[in-house]
């Protein structure tokens, strides 16, 4: 079995985003980039599949511009064999995206397709499902555990009622929640020997996508500040201040 | 041309966030048509069709729409979709799974979880955990939206006496099976639209400590939240996740205990009305967005907070 893994680089989780003064977007010089969080709870599943001997390929692929290769190496120094970096500059929306990968996915013809379940940049929970559709593929998304059987994945998927469990048959799309598993770290040596792992580049232009976005970004602002609160000295007060002032309780 | 409202029920009932989401939809085009898909659901479909804001529901009723798979969906909605220019949801784990199938077999871009509608292809959304808002404008003739139903008022739920038409079945999917859901069976109010939320996070140190959170929500009858990192400590079930990958919610109160603050959990409640954090470290950055700010020891402030609470006889429900 052979599972593609697409991964994104996106601005750090830790990092204050800031609103770029001209309205154009955020700040994004000199800011650490990481792989978005969820894309790496995708590759450690798929390793994982991979130890457990029921998987024998594990292909990283991410679509952006040429920065967005350290999240390929990054996948390959914690256990992916092989990299594609699909190059393409400027804002790419998620439909172009699940456009691209299902060109990579005709080429590289995976069993089973994994990626976060959302990016943490653009929030748009997308590009899975939409991959998905293209390929007529079954989805499971926000899965927590997944279990590969013979010719079928169990898939346990958070809802908001609750938890769901799925059966999908292979091959199909799972996009993957936080709690799914704990990503390992890369150590020095490994990342040392992905340098020399296989990594293709592909222009996007050649694999006839039209990547022109079809949402017109008007401007982007600082949500509204708010007002700086007090703090209280003791539980009575605050439930004074909750009655008389606030009057929430 | 007219919008095209997806609904989400349990076949039995109307979801509370569907209200919310009618609410946006007929802001977007006041020629709102509901498409209720589902088995035996035809109180669902009654339901919808006494909303004042709904000028026609759309009723796909058969077996294969029992648990509302979204190989399934896609088929009827695309088929039911014809005639309408927005096809909306909301921006839950049933629209965010649903929506962008259906956008992608449509060659449109979907516009996720919009806060406003500033007018029929022009929307309002949060960007990096809500650090931004950005204004979006869809230039695809048919669009996919999905709105965040805390940020729309319910619409009223009597009044009306919309039409309920037959619609077309989609095709059978078997590329999906649906073993079992275990929902979480609570008499509380639900997370998404209590009045008060009291969440509890790291701080708490075990999910037995949470009966602290408990017995105070008894009190104020509230919804009960959990910071990311209480999930996954175990403490308490996924459903209780607020945050940007959990759920957000907006509450008159929200009080945050043992929750440091971080960016993904403030995305989830900084709307809130008013703000409590009960923090025993006075630099945690929940501080930066509480109202009132308690700077004690959870263990020593939840017990007393809830004699104060016993003291007072006018706590409104």
């Amino acid at each position: 079995m052979k599972i593609l893994v697409a991964v994104k680089r996106v601005i750090d989780y830790n990092v204050q985003v800031r609103v770029k003064e001209d309205g154009t977007g955020v700040v994004t010089d000199n800011v650490k980039m990481s792989t978005n969080p969820p894309d790496d709870n995708a590759i450690e599943e798929a390793v994982k599949i991979k130890e457990s001997g029921k998987a024998k390929e594990v292909v990283a692929v991410t679509v952006g511009e040429d920065k967005a290769q350290e999240t390929v190496r990054k996948a390959l120094a914690v256990g992916a064999d092989k990299g594609i970096h699909v190059k393409v500059d400027g804002i790419i929306e998620p439909l172009a995206v699940s456009k691209i990968l299902q060109k990579i996915v005709e080429k590289e013809k995976p069993d089973l397709v994994f990626m976060g379940k959302q990016a943490i940049d653009d929030d748009c929970n997308q590009t899975g499902q939409m991959l998905a559709a293209l390929l007529n593929w079954p989805q499971a998304t926000f899965a927590s555990k997944i279990e590969v059987k013979d010719k079928s994945l169990e898939v346990t998927r958070e809802v908001d009622e609750g938890l769901e469990t799925i059966e999908t048959g292979i091959p199909s799309i799972v996009t993957c929640d936080l709690r799914l598993n704990e990503p390992r770290y890369a150590s020095l040596p490994n990342i040392m020997k992905a340098k020399k792992k296989p990594l293709e580049q592909i222009n996007a232009s050649d694999l006839g996508v039209d990547t022109k976005p079809r949402i017109e970004q008007i401007k982007v602002e600082e949500p509204p500040k708010r007002k700086a609160g007090i703090k209280v000295s003791s539980v009575a007060e605050l439930v004074e201040k909750l009655k008389n002032e606030a009057k929430v309780i | 041309m007219s919008a095209l409202l997806i609904a989400e029920h349990n076949n039995k009932e109307v979801k509370p966030f569907t209200y919310n989401a009618i609410t946006a939809a007929s802001q977007i085009d006041q020629d709102l048509h509901v498409l209720v898909i589902g088995h035996s659901c035809d109180g669902v479909a009654k339901s919808i069709s006494e909303i004042p804001n709904v000028k026609k529901v759309i009723q796909v009723d058969d077996k294969i729409y029992e648990n509302y798979l979204p190989e399934n969906f896609t088929s009827a909605v695309i088929k039911n979709s014809e005639n309408y220019s927005q096809i909306v949801c909301s921006a839950n784990t049933f629209g965010k799974n649903l929506m962008p199938r259906i956008a992608a077999l449509l060659d449109t871009s979907q516009v996720s979880d919009i806060i406003k509608v500033i007018s029929a292809d022009t929307f309002l959304r949060p960007i990096y955990a809500g650090n931004a808002f950005a204004t979006v404008k869809s230039t695809d003739a048919k669009k996919c939206i999905t709105i965040r139903p805390t940020s729309f008022d319910p619409a009223p739920t009597s009044g009306g006496s919309a039409e309920i038409a037959k619609g077309e079945k989609g095709e059978a999917s078997t590329l999906t099976k649906f073993i079992k859901r275990e929902e979480v069976k609570s008499d509380r109010p639900e997370l998404g639209t209590a009045r008060v939320v009291i969440s509890g996070g790291r701080g708490m140190g075990s999910g037995d400590n949470f009966k602290l959170i408990t017995a105070i929500a008894d009190k104020l009858n509230a919804a009960i939240g959990a910071s990311r990192a209480a999930v996954d400590a175990g403490y308490i079930t996924n459903d209780h996740q607020v945050g940007q990958t959990g759920k957000v919610v907006v509450p008159d109160l929200y009080i945050a205990v043992g929750i440091s603050g971080a960016i993904q959990h403030l995305a989830g409640m900084k709307e809130s009305k008013i703000i409590v954090a009960i923090n025993k470290d006075g630099e945690a950055p929940i501080f930066s967005v509480a109202d009132y700010g308690l700077e004690a020891d959870l263990f020593e402030a939840l017990p007393q907070f809830l004699d104060e609470l016993n003291k007072l006889n006018t706590i409104q429900k």
